[in-house]
């Protein structure tokens, strides 16, 4: 039981990382916008957070213009999944006991 | 001092679960467009009786609407306009009061008509649809006119097929029962109106109301 907690994931604890996180795993890539519109969160808030899992290489932030705006978008990295479903993983297997 | 601990325990058993429960709607929500409303399917299948009703008519009144020229089949023009401009009403208000429909349940969900899943859910029914009426285009064109009906309807049934993988899966059946009806229809040649309003208008509201009843009655 110990074991399982030890294994949950301190990157996402916070609501709003778990729901970038969920939201990057079933997206090929989200912009900042759809992402915002999603988690209903501040930019700020949204900006904050997933600098810190890009800090991680959890995901990866690609910047592009278009036009004269910028387009942010977001991909999830290889070992970000992993890392996610290790934490799903041990989520489940908490609420199984 | 035990009991704490435990209700704590209890606290935190009741973070993961909210914790997962978060996880999935989140999953959901960014992949699939889920604010179709039933009552669009309902609206838009009694539009399509009324119209096959209507067209059911319009060919009862016309004596000498087929007649062959060359060996090559004609159709009276007031005919094809009558028909055309039946069929343009019934895709307009079925439109019209699906989209009604459809913003009116996102407005109640929180959610947004005009997203990134509703844009992947209209790209993907679109392009079977647009073939389709391509394809239907050139039937009419060469005379295979007994053919258009089916085919409406299996191109109907792959788009939702399509699309359903951006929206309610429950589309996915509705859009194998289209396909199926489309192909057994294109053995009745003659039938297609039949098949047509059965397909298009008694599925639909069939479907509208099950659906209905699963995702909107209960909120």
């Amino acid at each position: 039981m110990k074991d399982f907690i030890s294994q949950l994931n301190k990157s996402f604890e916070s609501r709003i990382r778990l729901g970038i996180m969920s939201v990057l795993m079933v997206n090929e890539s989200i912009d900042f916008l759809s992402l915002k519109e999603m988690l209903d969160a501040s930019d700020g808030n949204i900006a904050s957070h997933v600098a810190a899992l890009e800090k991680a290489e959890y995901l990866t932030i690609e910047k592009k213009f278009v036009g004269k705006k910028t387009s942010t978008t977001y991909t999830i990295t290889p070992f970000g999944r992993e890392a996610f479903n290790q934490h799903l993983n041990a989520l489940e297997q908490l609420l199984k006991r | 001092m035990q009991f704490k601990v435990l209700l704590a325990m209890d606290q935190k058993e009741k973070d993961y679960l909210q914790d997962l429960t978060e996880i999935r709607s989140m999953m959901e929500k960014s992949s699939r467009f889920i604010s179709l409303s039933g009552l669009a399917g309902v609206f838009a299948g009694v539009f399509a009786l009324a119209g096959s009703i209507s067209a059911y008519y319009i060919l009862k009144n016309f004596y000498i609407a087929i007649w062959y020229e060359n060996d090559i089949i004609q159709l009276s023009k007031d005919l094809v306009l009558h028909l055309f401009l039946v069929a343009m009403a019934v895709l307009f208000l079925s439109l019209f009061f699906g989209y009604y429909f459809t913003t009116k349940k996102a407005k109640k969900l929180g959610h947004k008509t005009w997203n990134k899943t509703s844009r992947l859910m209209l790209i993907n029914l679109a392009i079977p649809l647009f073939a389709g009426g391509i394809f239907c285009v050139s039937l009419f064109l060469h005379g295979n006119l007994g053919l258009i009906a089916p085919t409406t309807l299996i191109f109907y049934g792959l788009a939702l097929v399509n699309g359903s993988k951006f929206t309610l899966n429950d589309i996915k059946y509705l859009g194998y029962c289209e396909m199926l009806l489309g192909l057994i229809a294109t053995f009745f040649i003659g039938w297609g109106l039949w098949f047509w309003a059965f397909g298009f208008g008694i599925l639909h509201i069939v479907y509208g109301i099950s659906m209905y009843y699963k995702y909107e009655h209960k909120q």
